[in-house]
């Protein structure tokens, strides 16, 4: 049996064990793989979700228990130190000595600390393993504990630079990006597209500081600064360092390996070294004098490492090597793709640039406009997939090739369609995955759904970039099997909420059981389902959430949003934001009665946290003396209208924008729709009631409003977009009950409004003819429906204090009056708040 | 933080040396749950009643120590008896305790009886 040894347990040395224990005659070798690291390998491309969840097991490229089930010794937390290699052997840093035949170097890469005075200090962090992330957690979290504006600097913009400057900015510390270059990813963006980068990145907090040459680190023990020039300081509290990174090759080197003048283990096109018995693979090999710190390329090298050993000596390393790269996690999309910087002389680019939107995009097209060299995308890059693949596949390209990139005026893509990509298409580059594959997969059985296709073919298991990809390729697949893409909503019903919609509706069903054992799949409902056919029944039968109080949601069940610590908040509907002092006065001795840590919210109005289930009703009996009702805060239904003080006091005001949005909001109060609606007035264009960040907004104009539909802040904010002009009151409540009827009968569950309207086939142009020139014949029904709404509506609140058998629910113990005995608050600037959490 | 989950020991009928009886069948909502008060424990009882049955277990939720699961959800994993913790709803099995959608530790189960109208919970102390 022969003996390979591994030296790393890296991305790249755990894939050469994987593809190797999957070939034929692998029992014939014996592999054994060392790693420094105190863990088995891990997935480094997505080492910054560490920072979210701290689960390095979440992580791991396979458990230790796979390598002793694939016969494979795994020995980590010891480095190997020195390679002998007339005798053929290995010695550890133990001192413990190891035979090899086959020797397989992947080493990896080092961060690169450039030699600047002061480096070594306290608080200066490189981003490459678990550890130091564990480190800068600990570090910002001291930091923060001391001082409540702490700064972070990152000192490289280059891709894994904005990476960590993300993570600064989640470790609540005020970001810093200093990059010696004049331009940003200077490796993957034109200066142009640098510059609206720049722009969108200070739009979201970033501070970006460009051509700053550090000199050195300030500070005694710790860093407090770092110097540029005389006179020239940035103050800082900790800094990260990603200015590139340096092959691993000092053990090549001391064993006399041919290495690169900048470092890296010189390979050929089979991935041997300089000696016949040793593979170099991953960021430690120098293979067209070039390091690739880029897994794709590392995974690619141990496959052929994998056929070389095994003797397939045909199996060789592509020439060109593909560096197409999408930045990701910061929110921004950026993405550059084959030669983003192409000679004149080679082709020309088409170039389109909108900096108030911050976007760029560019393609480069060949001399005759037949193909597509390469190109940069910032601000959106939804069609990195499919332009990565024209440039791959060297697929036809549209006779105006500008269309590519331009904003399709009428909806239409210019693409075609996903299964217009030949076979041989590499959709997923890190696990090399072709479209013929993820097809044959779902064509021959062995997968059903995306996940069944990502389980085994393994396509988007590494950066991930190609999901959107293969779920298309899926979906089309299936559809072209004939069969249905299941949209059930969960395992007990196979049916869509759209279908449930018609289905309560059509038979008149007033409990969940009903629906339940008559459509169903036979089991007993689950926390999917319980609260979705809830809000169906809400919205078809204008029940209030009171109604089968078991198979709402956490926060509806109890008319409150659930925190923390068990206890829950109190949120009373002030319409419009419209308050009297009185109510204001009220509002605050109700709060100071039961001791509630009080708080402004963004939805213009006040909440009062930290009530228990037993004083729930209690508060709110004196709130509804008060005149509040419930502000379904907790509910998916509208929350606020915000709007802006207007003409009755604004000197630019050119409508009343209180009295309007007063209206509104307690005309849409109560309804139950797929998620949550808000809306905003503002009355004029300087937009103070932000309305075009609302899933409805209106913004007074010179005759009338302009109506904005399907905006949305929170994970994926969206710009409202323009439905009708220039309309009067009247007008505008009849488009909106017709809007949003319609989306709470067509909407999935828990879509907002601009996820519904993005993905509507025809978009704003349909909604356009259904709403305004009433295309499916239907405007009537909908405003009947939504005015039969509004004219049943009650305050659930007011029901529930009113009624001893609904308030039966508001006890923490059905046998005891007492309350929760677990509960610790602790001070918080003059008020309180819930203990934290171990 | 420990010392909580301590105090609640999955509890085998056959362990049972006290019947506590904790509130009538109409206390509890169909198909829903409530918490009941022992001693120094929380216990969340769950009227199951598309199964004809009742399950209690602990009413601290193991992955943030809240005293919330009586408030969760209840409905079943592919014919598993479950629960949903209202705050991040993770899952637990009412009969076995495990967690279905996660690797937290098993939530303790008691027995219940219902004799007439009363409900009862089945402790060892
Ligand atoms: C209290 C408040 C924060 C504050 O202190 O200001 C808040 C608090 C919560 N928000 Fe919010 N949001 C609050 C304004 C907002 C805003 C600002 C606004 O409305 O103008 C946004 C962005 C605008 C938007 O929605 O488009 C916002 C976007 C979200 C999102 C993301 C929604 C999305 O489409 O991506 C969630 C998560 C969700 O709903 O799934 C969320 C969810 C939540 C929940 C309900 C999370 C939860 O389930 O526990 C928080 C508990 C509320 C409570 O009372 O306990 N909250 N939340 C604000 C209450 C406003 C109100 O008076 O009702
Ligand atoms: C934060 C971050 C984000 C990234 N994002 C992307 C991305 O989006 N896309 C992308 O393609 N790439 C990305 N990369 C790069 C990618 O992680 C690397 O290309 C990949 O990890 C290289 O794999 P490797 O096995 O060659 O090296 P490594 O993963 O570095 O593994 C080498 C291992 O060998 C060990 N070792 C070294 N010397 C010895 C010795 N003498 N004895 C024993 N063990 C030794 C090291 O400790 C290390 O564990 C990212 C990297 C980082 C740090
Ligand atoms: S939006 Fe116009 S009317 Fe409203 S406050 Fe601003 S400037 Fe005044
Ligand atoms: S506290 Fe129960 S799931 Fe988080």
């Amino acid at each position: 049996m022969k003996k390979i040894i591994v030296v790393g347990n890296g991305m790249v040395g755990y894939k050469f064990c994987e593809k190797f224990v999957a070939q034929e005659n692998a029992e014939n070798f014996k592999i054994i793989i060392f790693g420094e690291e105190p863990r088995p390998a891990y997935d480094r491309v997505h080492l910054s979700e560490f920072f979210e969840n701290q689960n390095a097991k979440a992580l791991e490229m396979a458990p230790a228990t796979w390598y002793a089930d694939n016969g494979i010794e795994l020995i980590t937390g010891e480095r190997v130190a020195d390679i002998n290699r007339t005798e053929k052997t290995i010695t550890t840093a133990k001192d413990r000595e190891f035979a090899y035949d086959y020797l397989v170097m992947a080493t990896g890469s080092s961060p690169f600390v450039p030699p600047i005075k002061g480096v070594e200090k306290e608080g200066v962090f490189v981003y490459r393993t678990i550890e130091d992330l564990e480190g800068m957690l600990a570090y910002a979290a001291k930091l923060k504990a001391e001082k409540p504006n702490a700064k972070a600097a990152v000192l490289g913009g280059g891709l894994l630079g904005l990476e960590a400057g993300k993570a600064v900015l989640d470790m609540g510390l005020e970001p810093h990006i200093v990059e010696f270059a004049p331009k940003l990813m200077p490796r993957q963006l034109d200066t142009r597209s640098s510059q609206v980068l720049k722009l969108k990145l200070e739009s979201i907090g970033l501070n970006i500081h460009l051509s700053k040459a550090t000199n050195q680190i300030l500070g005694d023990k710790f860093i407090t600064g770092m110097e540029f020039g005389e006179d020239d300081i940035l103050n800082v509290d900790m800094l990260i360092i990603s200015a590139g990174i340096r092959p691993r090759d000092e053990l090549a080197k001391a064993c006399g390996l041919d290495v690169g003048v900048r470092g890296g283990i010189v390979v050929d096109d089979t991935m041997k070294t300089s000696d016949d018995n040793i593979y170099a693979i991953g960021e430690i090999a120098l293979y067209n004098q070039m390091i690739y710190g880029l897994v794709a390329p590392g995974y690619d090298m141990a496959e052929v490492a994998v056929q070389q050993v095994l003797g397939n000596s045909e199996v060789k390393m592509a020439e060109e090597i593909d560096m197409s790269t999408k930045l990701k996690l910061i929110g921004v999309d950026v993405a550059s793709f084959g030669e983003p910087f192409m000679p004149a002389s080679k082709g020309h680019s088409i170039i389109f640039e909108n900096k108030t939107e911050y976007l760029y995009k560019r393609i480069n097209v060949s001399l005759d406009g037949k193909s597509l060299l390469g190109g940069i995308l910032v601000g959106d890059a939804s069609d990195y997939n499919m332009l990565h693949q024209m440039y791959l596949n060297d697929m036809k390209i549209p006779e105006n090739a500008a269309q590519l990139i331009l904003p399709a005026s009428d909806g239409a893509s210019a693409f075609g369609d996903v299964t217009d990509l030949p076979d041989e298409a590499q959709v997923c580059s890190c696990e090399s995955v072709t479209k013929g594959q993820i097809c044959a997969a779902i064509e021959n059985g062995e997968a059903t759904d995306v996940a069944g296709v990502v389980s085994c073919t393994k396509a988007g298991t590494g950066c991930g970039g190609c999901k959107p990809m293969v779920t298309d390729l899926t979906n089309a697949t299936l559809k072209s099997l004939g069969i249905t893409v299941k949209e059930g909503v969960c395992e007990h019903f196979d049916l869509s909420r759209q279908d449930l919609y018609q289905i309560i509706k059509v038979k008149g069903y007033t409990t969940f059981n009903e629906v339940l054992d008559n459509h169903g799949n036979g089991g007993h409902g689950c926390e999917l389902c319980k609260p979705l056919v809830a809000s169906l029944m809400a919205t078809i039968n204008a029940d209030t959430a009171n109604k089968e109080y078991a198979i709402q949601d956490s926060n509806d069940r109890f008319l409150a949003n659930i925190q923390r610590n068990g206890t829950y908040s109190v949120v009373p509907r002030v319409p419009g934001g419209e308050i009297t002092p009185d109510k204001l006065i009220a509002l605050g001795e109700i709060a100071k009665k039961y001791d509630l840590y009080t708080k402004i919210t963004g939805g213009v109005r006040i909440d009062l946290f930290g009530a228990t289930l037993n004083q729930l009703p209690l508060i709110w009996k004196e709130l509804i003396s008060h005149g509040f009702e419930s502000g379904h805060a907790y509910g998916k239904s509208l929350r606020t209208v915000k709007t802006c003080v207007g003409s009755t006091w604004c000197r630019y005001g050119m409508d009343e924008s209180v009295s309007f949005g007063i209206e509104l909001e307690n005309r849409y109060r109560g309804i139950r729709a797929p998620h949550k609606i808000k809306g905003g007035v503002s009355g004029c264009i300087r937009e103070c009631a932000e309305a075009r960040g609302k899933d409805f907004g209106l913004i007074a104009v010179e005759g009338g409003w302009n109506l904005y539909v399907g905006g949305n802040g929170g994970a994926t904010p969206r710009h409202a977009e323009l439905l009708a002009e220039q309309i009067d009151n009247e007008t505008v409540i009849k488009y909106l009950d017709r809007y949003l009827m319609f989306y709470m009968r067509t909407a999935k569950p828990l879509q907002r409004t601009a996820a519904w309207q993005e993905r509507l086939e025809g978009g704003l142009n349909y909604v356009k003819e259904v709403v305004i020139e009433d295309k499916l014949g239907i405007a009537e029904d909908l405003e009947k429906e939504m005015q039969t709404l509004v004219n049943k509506f009650e305050c659930e609140w007011t029901q529930a204090v009113n009624n001893p058998e609904m308030m039966k629910r508001f006890n923490h113990f059905v046998n005891s009056k007492d309350d929760d005995d677990n509960l610790v608050f602790v001070p918080m600037r003059e008020q309180k708040m819930p203990e934290p959490w171990k | 933080m420990e010392t909580i989950l301590d105090t609640y020991k999955a509890t085998k009928i056959e362990a049972v040396n006290v019947w506590f009886k904790a509130a009538s069948v109409n206390d509890f909502p169909a198909d829903g749950g409530a918490c009941v008060k022992y001693k120094n424990k929380q216990i969340a009882v769950f009227n199951f009643t598309r199964l004809g049955k009742w399950y209690a277990c602990q009413n601290v939720c193991p992955h943030k120590m809240e005293m919330v699961l009586s408030r969760g959800m209840i409905g079943d994993d592919k014919g598993i008896p479950k629960v949903a913790c209202p705050l991040h709803k993770k899952t637990f099995s009412l009969e076995s305790g495990e967690n279905l959608n996660g690797d937290l530790g098993a939530i303790a189960t008691y027995p219940v009886k219902v004799e007439g109208n009363d409900v009862y919970i089945g402790f060892s102390e």
